[in-house]
């Protein structure tokens, strides 16, 4: 890891200590916290749900619950390119099944998995919202749409590449 | 001077708008022209993006599929020489070549969208924003507010359709000091987009009605609860709620006259149970989202037991202008009892999908033919599917069906929030059903025992009749335990998880029937029910489906008719998309 990258984690933990201090008092601040947690972190660490939860006076264990109950939350990190593959209805018919099975080619791994270089995770998710343009797919925060075998090995390309120059560099 | 303004809701972005809106700061910077550039919301014609409109003093032009590489053009000839590229505009003065897509909708709700730049406060001002909000507050007694409401008739927007109006009356009852406004942003159906439209293209608008409704019950603070998977318009709303309180229009003494009122937002984390009220109470305060029964309703006993109005994003959307122009005029729209508008998200298998606002009482067939354009690629209307995993589908016969809270109850499905998806011949029904049954079986929060269980046995046995292996009896066993869910789930997700599988059993039972009895799914897509075969006439072997096929199935010299070996085919369908002969079909 370069070392701006070590600069950047820092800050984003030090955010979320911040965080910490700012809303342990406020009513309802429990959700919060842990997607504050989670942004800093990429997941949330075991050491940090007791952390939050002496801090919040709310048991370990009813802070996993809401962890588990909510699918936004992980509790093991994920690859560097989160791969959102949208399950709406209009991407149910318009061939959503089938960008799976060409991203499970391409990337050698299954719902849930973390590719070897730890470079791309894959979820599935219930709608991104941009049914017009199904299939859809989101790769970290950029959105591609009406995809077609071509589209999605070119997007997995464009991060791929990305990868290979910083690794050069 | 002229303005661009460019598309950037997340289907303008997610069309290349950013990179568009970048090449034309590029090239306004360097041709040194006096232009002013800005974005804005979803102009509705998603089918079109990225759109592009420029705007003069007698005339504004609007560009579809636009891209980076079309900017250079438009810049020289349009912005530097006066000569609009005619060939790829779709709407000016003199061109309207989607008028078909305008000409039956009525735009309220998203009046402003696509049409200011949503991250200024200014813009909205200049279209009478909160003037509502200050009339109400000048001149308006907080009982007049909500017979005002009363009266146009607006009903919940979120897809249950309670009035509104009587809501906010309830509340107001309430005689405790604290109350709270919720807005409803978790927007979870599957195949919906109107509130993230609308928060992204006028997030002003929500504020503003939410204000007014917390004058109205007596309210001092509010809340938005918003999906964690719309980082846009969570943005958005940020900016909005930052400028209103710069500008005086939220906080305190707002407008001079002693109301208080302020909003923060609640990012969801995903759970579709959420939408439910009492689940979303519970989730802005920090626990799992689990429904719990009502009576008291959050009217009464709300978000940390205190009375709370929750509505909708649409339904706050309506509220300034119902204010500014009277309940007539929205109760002059729609039938009998659904009044005003509605905002649809079109998508599925049509031409034209995107976000369309149209008066109550118009038929799907007006929908799906006028304003939509029909059915993409040739094929047949087959039906749509309403309200999301809470609806139904709703076949094409009954095409000429109003858009009606209490005709669409009538046929099994409801109005929901506003999905609609329009399906084709090469949609299988089951397979649909199966589709929504998996998606609430995966959200069931848990609670009710026949929601968490009987759910997952219904789709087993979907899986069992997609899967070729349908028995005697599976019919009636699925209508048995589907009524058991519907009587005795706590919420909404349980009481109408159900409504997919009872509405396609309704209307297409012969499919059901086929792929029990015949092991068939006439609309191919089924996999384990369709198979792959060489039609030795047009196969001239020229070993394309041989490289394609992954698992080595298909065999075959140069020249050759190729064979397919059934024991090594995984029904991919990879043989039947790489043949150009048609000589590999799916029976």
């Amino acid at each position: 890891m370069s070392e701006t990258n070590v600069c950047d984690e820092e800050k984003s933990i030090l955010d979320f200590k911040i965080d910490l201090i700012n809303k342990r008092h406020q009513s309802g601040s429990l959700i919060p916290l842990l997607q504050s947690a989670q942004n800093s972190y990429g997941y949330i660490p075991e050491k940090i749900i007791y952390y939050i939860s002496e801090l919040v006076n709310v048991p370990a264990a009813e802070i996993y619950g809401i962890i588990t109950f909510y699918s936004q939350f992980r509790l093991k990190p994920v690859g560097k390119y989160l791969i959102r593959i949208c399950e709406g209805t209009a991407c149910h018919v318009n061939g959503a099944k089938k960008v799976l099975s060409i991203l499970q080619d391409e990337l050698g791994i299954s719902i849930g998995e973390t590719t070897q270089d730890g470079n791309f995770s894959l979820v599935s998710v219930a709608c991104l919202g941009c049914c017009s343009l199904a299939p859809v797919m989101m790769i970290k925060d950029e959105t591609f749409g009406n995809l077609n075998p071509d589209k999605i090995k070119k997007a997995i390309r464009k991060f791929s590449n990305k990868e290979k120059i910083s690794i050069e560099i | 001077m002229k303005r661009v303004k460019v598309g950037l809701g997340t289907c303008g972005l997610s069309a290349g708008g950013e990179s568009i809106f970048n090449k034309f700061k590029e090239e306004i910077r360097n041709n040194n022209l006096q232009v002013e550039l800005c974005e804005t919301g979803c102009m509705g014609m998603c089918y079109a993006e990225a759109l592009v409109e420029i705007e003069d003093e007698f005339d504004s032009y609007l560009y579809s599929k636009v891209s980076v590489d079309k900017v250079g053009k438009i810049v020289n000839e349009h912005l530097i020489n006066n000569n609009p590229v005619n060939s790829w505009i779709i709407r000016s003065k003199d061109i309207c070549s989607e008028e078909s897509f305008t000409k039956k909708q009525i735009r309220i709700v998203l009046r402003n969208c696509g049409v200011i730049n949503p991250t200024s406060i200014d813009e909205y001002v200049a279209k009478d924003g909160y003037k509502a909000l200050q009339t109400v507050l000048k001149s308006f007694s907080r009982e007049e507010v909500i017979e005002e409401i009363i009266k146009s008739g607006l009903r919940g927007r979120g897809g249950g359709g309670f009035p509104t109006g009587q809501k906010w009356k309830l509340a107001y009852n309430e005689t405790a000091g604290k109350k709270y406004i919720i807005c409803n942003a978790d927007e979870g159906d599957p195949g919906a987009f109107m509130d993230r439209s609308v928060l992204e293209g006028d997030p002003h608008s929500v504020l503003e009605g939410m204000t007014i409704a917390a004058y109205a019950i007596g309210s001092d603070e509010g809340f938005i609860y918003c999906r964690a998977e719309y980082p846009l318009a969570n943005k958005r709303l940020r900016t909005a709620i930052r400028q209103s309180r710069e500008k005086g229009y939220l906080g305190k003494n707002i407008f001079g006259t002693g109301f208080n009122f302020d909003i923060s937002i609640k990012e969801g984390a995903g759970a579709f149970v959420c939408g439910e009220e009492t689940a979303l109470m519970a989730s802005i305060e920090g626990k799992r989202g689990v429904p719990v029964l009502r009576p008291p309703f959050p009217t009464q006993k709300g978000l940390w037991g205190k009375p709370t109005n929750i509505n909708n994003v649409e339904t706050y959307a309506n509220v300034s202008w119902i204010i500014l122009n009277g309940w007539q005029k929205y109760a002059a729209l729609g039938t009998e009892k659904s009044k005003g508008t509605k905002v649809f998200a079109l998508a599925g298998k049509i031409k034209r999908s995107g976000l369309v606002e149209v008066p109550m009482g118009i038929t799907l067939n007006e929908i799906v033919y006028d304003i939509g354009g029909g059915i993409k690629d040739g094929k047949k209307f087959k039906a749509v599917q309403i309200g999301g995993p809470s609806g139904g589908c709703i076949p094409a016969s009954m095409g000429n069906l109003k858009i009606d809270y209490d005709e669409i109850t009538s046929t099994g499905a409801i109005m929901g929030s506003g999905g609609l998806i329009v399906l084709d011949e090469t949609t299988c029904m089951v397979d649909l059903a199966k589709y929504f049954l998996n998606f609430t079986q995966m959200e069931s929060c848990g609670k009710c025992t026949f929601c968490r269980i009987g759910t997952k046995r219904m789709l087993e046995v979907l899986e069992r009749i997609t899967e070729g292996n349908g028995k005697n009896g599976d019919i009636e066993f699925l209508e048995s335990l589907a009524g058991k869910i519907k009587a005795t789930s706590l919420c909404g997700l349980g009481q109408t998880a159900p409504n997919p599988v009872l509405t396609t059993l309704k209307y297409f039972r012969e499919e059901y029937e086929e792929h029990i009895n015949e092991k068939k799914c006439s609309a191919h897509s089924c996999s384990s029910l369709i198979k792959y075969e060489v039609v030795e006439e047009l196969c001239k072997g020229c070993r394309v489906c041989v490289k394609a096929c992954p698992t080595g199935a298909i065999t075959g010299m140069l020249k050759e008719i190729h064979v397919i070996n059934y024991d090594l085919c995984n029904k991919c369908g990879k043989c039947f998309e790489a043949c150009k002969l048609n000589a590999i079909i799916r029976v």
